[in-house]
């Protein structure tokens, strides 16, 4: 079950099922404002499904979840247009979010895509688009952001960048929960390490 | 949530608009149009008995043209995913992705209907006929199509496995849209109505079950 509307993110004996799979069974964990959490493990094991499944885009298994009011996620689909000039694309997301013009600017300074602001997102590169998608969830005013693999294709400056980012929102009693095989420069409060659960314990 | 839902239908409209899809179910509509005199040869009384249900058809045909572009991209892109955290339901994105398809779909159909009628030599009342019961079935036929591009939304094959779901289920549109042509105390219309309206009716919901479904 999922509950939201909470201050802090708490999962207790959280489990999740993908098809016939046993991904993870019994996570608990919990973060408070201004705490960051690290989900560490090897591929397939559920990292990207948890944070789905935090977001609410996937129901847990059994096991319930208390998230905060607002959530944002970035993984790594765009949900930008691509035909569009990332201000244009940004501001969709930006007055759905009642967000107003300034922060389209700040989120795009934040990710050091102030000169590409009018350019069409089609034409950018691999670390741009990743730039682009970080943007796009500094703009959420959310008070925890779900990081999958966000250092992704970024270059040594630019994860610098994402840790200040990553840093003010902290500082800001935000939360943090990433995914990532690259190190970030914070500080985590919190590592979840996931592994790879025997087959004899896939439920029936 | 009305704001969402204004936001989400001006970008659908504006993103048909640009990027010419719009055109492309009106330019197959003409082309059909234009082919059928040839094929039956210009005797202009069976051109006036039969163009209107052939005006028909092609509606229906031109439903199926957009079916990949309603709803498949935004799910690879993850702009579904990213409405459904800030809480909108699948059931208010189907129904936007429902009025935006009309407003890019109905017009230039109706738009094209006029011209091709034309060709067919179809004026005065019948006219108005075949006019008046495209502009009633347009909103349902833009509901199949977002409810059949939600139900094979990332299916292998899924245009194909449209047409074939579009044909039964736009049946009683075909008969009563088509019927209301040779039909002069206007109950066919009503019925069209009726059937129009079951359709739109059920469509955010079937097409928004479709997509709930399609994340477990």
């Amino acid at each position: 079950m999922r509950i939201d509307g909470g201050d802090n993110l708490r999962a207790e004996a959280l489990s999740c099922v993908r098809g016939d799979k046993l991904l993870f069974r019994d996570l608990n964990f919990t973060l408070e404002p201004g705490q960051a959490g690290l989900v560490t493990g090897p591929n397939g094991v559920g990292k990207s499904s948890l944070l789905r499944l935090i977001a609410g885009l996937l129901e847990p298994f059994s096991g319930t979840i208390h998230v905060p009011t607002s959530v944002a996620i970035c993984d790594d689909r765009m949900a930008l247009d691509e035909n569009l000039p990332l201000q244009d694309a940004l501001r969709f997301w930006a007055s759905l979010d009642d967000r107003l013009e300034g922060d389209c600017a700040d989120a795009m300074g934040a990710a050091d895509m102030g000169h590409l602001a009018e350019v069409p997102i089609r034409y950018f590169s691999t670390g741009q688009r990743q730039r682009a998608r970080l943007a796009r969830t500094f703009l959420t005013a959310a008070d925890l952001w779900l990081l999958d693999e966000p250092a992704n294709g970024l270059d040594t400056a630019s994860v610098e960048l994402l840790g200040q980012s990553l840093q003010a929102h902290l500082k800001r009693g935000g939360m943090i929960l990433a995914a990532s095989h690259i190190a970030l420069p914070i500080s985590f409060n919190l590592q979840l390490e996931l592994t790879a659960l025997e087959e004899m314990e896939t439920p029936q | 949530m009305i704001g969402a839902l204004k936001m989400m239908i001006w970008r659908d409209v504006r993103q048909s608009y640009a990027s010419g899809g719009t055109w492309l179910p009106v330019i197959f509509y003409l082309s059909a149009a234009t082919l059928f005199p040839f094929a039956v040869g210009p005797d202009r009384d069976l051109l006036l008995q039969t163009g209107g249900g052939i005006l028909w058809i092609a509606a229906l045909l031109a439903t199926l043209l957009p079916l990949d572009r309603l709803v498949q991209p935004d799910l690879d892109s993850g702009f579904h995913d990213q409405l459904l955290v800030r809480g909108i339901a699948d059931e208010l994105i189907a129904f936007a992705r429902l009025i935006s398809h009309w407003l890019a779909f109905g017009p230039p159909l109706l738009f094209a209907a006029l011209l091709a009628s034309g060709l067919m030599g179809l004026e005065g009342p019948p006219l108005i006929t075949l006019l008046a019961s495209l502009a009633i079935a347009t909103p349902a036929l833009a509901g199949l199509a977002v409810m059949i591009a939600a139900l094979t939304a990332g299916l292998k094959g899924a245009g194909a496995l449209g047409g074939l779901l579009l044909v039964p289920l736009a049946i009683p549109l075909l008969i009563f849209g088509a019927g209301s042509l040779a039909d002069q105390s206007g109950s066919a219309l009503l019925f069209l109505s009726a059937v129009s309206l079951l359709l739109v009716a059920i469509t955010p919901f079937a097409a928004g079950a479709a997509l709930k479904a399609m994340r477990e």
